[in-house]
């Protein structure tokens, strides 16, 4: 029981500081330019997907930097071409333009990598275990991704609220039209949040891929549960983001690791009811993909703004 | 757009008149004789499949085009409407064996009413909570809300069929007007009917003072509340009666194709809803039409001649949000307003050249692409429009970029044009 709970803990927060790197950038875009990028999880698994072929040529440090600086640039250049143009016509037109956007890029994915999942693993000594807890192992790989997540958190941090640059994107996020007429340029500041938001996705892929899998499903999967994670957080609060993702993260992973079911649990309040009915037969396990969206629902009914939001959205 | 709805408003005063009455013999004209012009089998499950699309984006864009609601969850209520549907269907199978019961005197051909009651049903439920805000907000919920309902479809085999979905038989009960539903042909003529009188009862929606209403919430939420009218009940109410559309299209799939999976229910089909209204165009009426009729064909017919076809639907879809953002519809009426006008003389040369510039750019960019990926389970060479290149030679690349230096220096040339008469 023990060894179940402090694992579940553990990949929780491994989890839940994947869904953050996702969400982060997210949050970023979508708090300076208005606009919900829906193709966010898109570049995630671009990122997986540049680092496996990357990965080959150089190893696979030198593409869990090369990787993500390449989906940013990827992300800029969707920004200055696309982006840019379609924001005369309205938020609507946005997130309709990154809809498309998702669209095309699974396909070209599909194209390029084929259907099914690529063979995209962590190099061979990252496999040993960190520690062996209970007879288990838990992998250095998953330490060094616990790791890499709060350097990246930490940087991210000191970007924002130390740095010039960090200030001027603070000072953009409320006066946008104010930090323009102090002659800073504003669209190009966009363009940088936009692909900087892009590069922590593919930095979230290139860690995930081999966490979890690299295939074309792998934006749909995940899509979802970070745009739940940003209404959930409080659109546009990064630190409702952060705890919102160890929510998530630690929501899902406690139900698929308790295998008990409905009936089971009720069992413990002394309800007895016919364990092989269709709805007591349900077990967490099988509850934890409609976890975050139960979430969703629950907050949107209890608290619309969110946990930390400001507005309502 | 609120141009675009001005003008409809103002020419939509005048009632009743003969003028109003041509497009929808023209449109009973068409669906009368194509059967008779297309008569295999593949034309019948190709036009039926179109008829549940037109219905089912007309559907989508009572919320998106006329009430400003960007849903990405609109396949709930088809495929719940679906579900109802099928439902009903294995019960007339059900009671007919025994001969008696309510059941047993339905006809499979008003299943689509059904789907509808299903529809609306779901969204009278579920829609309060969400109608509060349109916009981001909306469409974040409304994803969350189809994720939840296909995860959730996953769970109920007893009702949703798990992974294969549930299956149904539509030559039981009684028939009407000797419909066997037998074949594609006869399924044709069900489609058809309700295909009609869907979007004939669509269009009074929009005529109504609801959908007026809901085009004024769209386009000025604060002022509506102002005068006294709530915006959420205005949406709410739009919601509902989109779901019943949707769920209409639903039962309409469900006799078609007699299969229903909780697949119906996800992202995907939400995706092909948006995508084929706004390929249409979200400010006119039969937009989403012309949307559905071109998306279903790409979709169905390209796959044949490209492994890519999937993308060209994407990348159609990007280029009218990017650069034509009333969609096709938005471009017809532009045509037939110079039409009437007078000004189409003038105006026809630029738009031609424009025409022709983005023909030109999209051959380019479809030697490119197909170029591209043709290793990927494609022969050697690569054939488009009966041009012939080799996969890994010089002449495809080069007649590619032949092609987009045409085409934009044309759109370069002809851009006077059309700025000067604009």
């Amino acid at each position: 029981m023990l060894e179940i709970i402090l694992f579940s803990l553990l990949n929780g927060i491994l989890y839940g500081l994947l869904l953050f790197m996702l969400s982060s950038g997210l949050t970023l875009i979508f708090s300076m330019m208005g606009v919900l990028n829906f193709a966010h999880a898109s570049f995630y698994m671009l990122g997986a997907y540049f680092a496996y072929t990357l990965g080959m040529h150089t190893g696979f440090w030198p593409a869990l930097i090369l990787a993500p600086i390449l989906v940013g640039v990827v992300g800029s250049v969707v920004e200055r071409f696309g982006l840019r143009r379609v924001h005369a016509n309205g938020h609507v037109a946005e997130l309709l333009f990154t809809f498309g956007l998702a669209y095309v890029i699974d396909e070209l994915v599909q194209l390029t990598w084929g259907t099914v999942a690529v063979p995209y693993r962590e190099p061979e000594y990252l496999r040993e275990p960190l520690f062996t807890l209970f007879g288990t192992d838990y992998s250095i790989f998953r330490g060094v991704v616990i790791l890499i997540s709060i350097l990246m958190f930490v940087a991210l941090w000191y970007l924002l609220k130390k740095t010039r640059v960090g200030m001027m994107i603070r000072a953009a996020l409320t006066h946008g039209a104010m930090v323009g007429h102090l002659g800073h340029n504003v669209p190009r500041l966009f363009m940088l949040v936009f692909g900087f938001g892009c590069a922590l996705a593919g930095l979230a892929g290139v860690i995930g891929g081999p966490l979890l899998a690299t295939e074309p499903g792998m934006a749909a999967t995940l899509g979802p549960i970070v745009f739940v994670v940003v209404v959930v957080g409080g659109m546009g609060s990064l630190p409702g983001a952060f705890y919102a993702s160890l929510l998530i993260g630690l929501l899902q992973t406690f139900f698929v690791a308790i295998d008990a079911s409905i009936a089971d649990i009720l069992g413990i309040f002394g309800l007895q009811i016919d364990p092989y009915g269709e709805v007591a037969r349900i077990t967490l396990a099988n509850l934890a993909p409609m976890t975050p969206f139960i979430l969703l629902v629950l907050i949107l009914i209890f608290r619309p703004r969110g946990l930390m939001g400001e507005l309502e959205p | 757009m609120s141009d675009d709805m001005t003008a409809t408003m103002i020419r939509s005063n005048n009632r009743f008149s003969l003028r109003g009455l041509v497009p929808w013999l023209v449109f009973a004209a068409v669906l009368l004789i194509l059967p008779f012009i297309f008569t295999d089998g593949f034309s019948f499950t190709l036009m039926n499949a179109i008829g549940i699309n037109i219905v089912f984006a007309l559907s989508y864009n009572m919320l998106l085009g006329q009430g400003g609601m960007l849903s990405f969850g609109h396949a709930v209520f088809f495929g719940l409407g679906s579900y109802a549907a099928m439902h009903a269907m294995i019960a007339i199978d059900d009671a007919s064996y025994a001969g008696e019961g309510f059941w047993a005197h339905v006809p499979v051909v008003v299943m689509p009413l059904i789907g509808m009651i299903g529809g609306g049903l779901v969204a009278l439920i579920l829609g309060w909570p969400f109608c509060r805000r349109a916009g981001t907000a909306f469409a974040m919920i409304t994803l969350g809300l189809g994720e939840m309902i296909a995860a959730a479809g996953q769970m109920f085999p007893s009702v949703f069929g798990g992974e294969a979905g549930i299956y149904g038989n539509r030559m039981v009960g009684p028939q009407w007007f000797g419909l066997e539903l037998a074949q594609a042909a006869d399924v044709y003529w069900f489609i058809a009917f309700w295909t009609f009188a869907a979007v004939l009862a669509m269009w009074a929606f929009t005529r109504t003072p609801l959908g007026r209403m809901s085009n004024a919430v769209r386009d000025n939420p604060d002022r509506m509340q102002f005068i006294g009218y709530q915006p959420r009940n205005i949406r709410f109410l739009v919601f509902i009666a989109s779901g019943s559309f949707g769920g209409l299209a639903g039962g309409m799939a469900a006799v078609n194709y007699e299969i229903i999976t909780p697949e119906s229910l996800g992202l995907i089909p939400s995706g092909l809803a948006l995508l084929m209204a706004a390929v249409g165009g979200l400010g006119v009426f039969y937009g989403p039409i012309v949307g559905a009729v071109l998306v279903t064909l790409m979709n169905s017919l390209l796959s044949d001649y490209s492994d890519a076809s999937i993308l060209y639907v994407g990348l159609i879809f990007l280029a009218i949000v990017m650069f034509a953002p009333r969609g096709l519809g938005g471009g017809i009426e532009h045509v037939r307003t110079a039409y009437r006008e007078g000004h189409l003389a003038r105006r026809l040369p630029g738009w031609l050249g424009g025409a022709v510039a983005v023909l030109l750019i999209a051959l380019g960019l479809i030697i490119a692409i197909e170029l591209m990926f043709a290793g990927h389970g494609g022969g050697d060479t690569v054939n488009v429009f009966g041009m012939q290149f080799q996969a890994g030679g010089i002449t495809g690349w080069l007649a590619a970029v032949a092609a987009l230096v045409i085409g934009v220096l044309v759109m370069r040339a002809t851009k006077k044009n059309r700025e000067v008469n604009a």
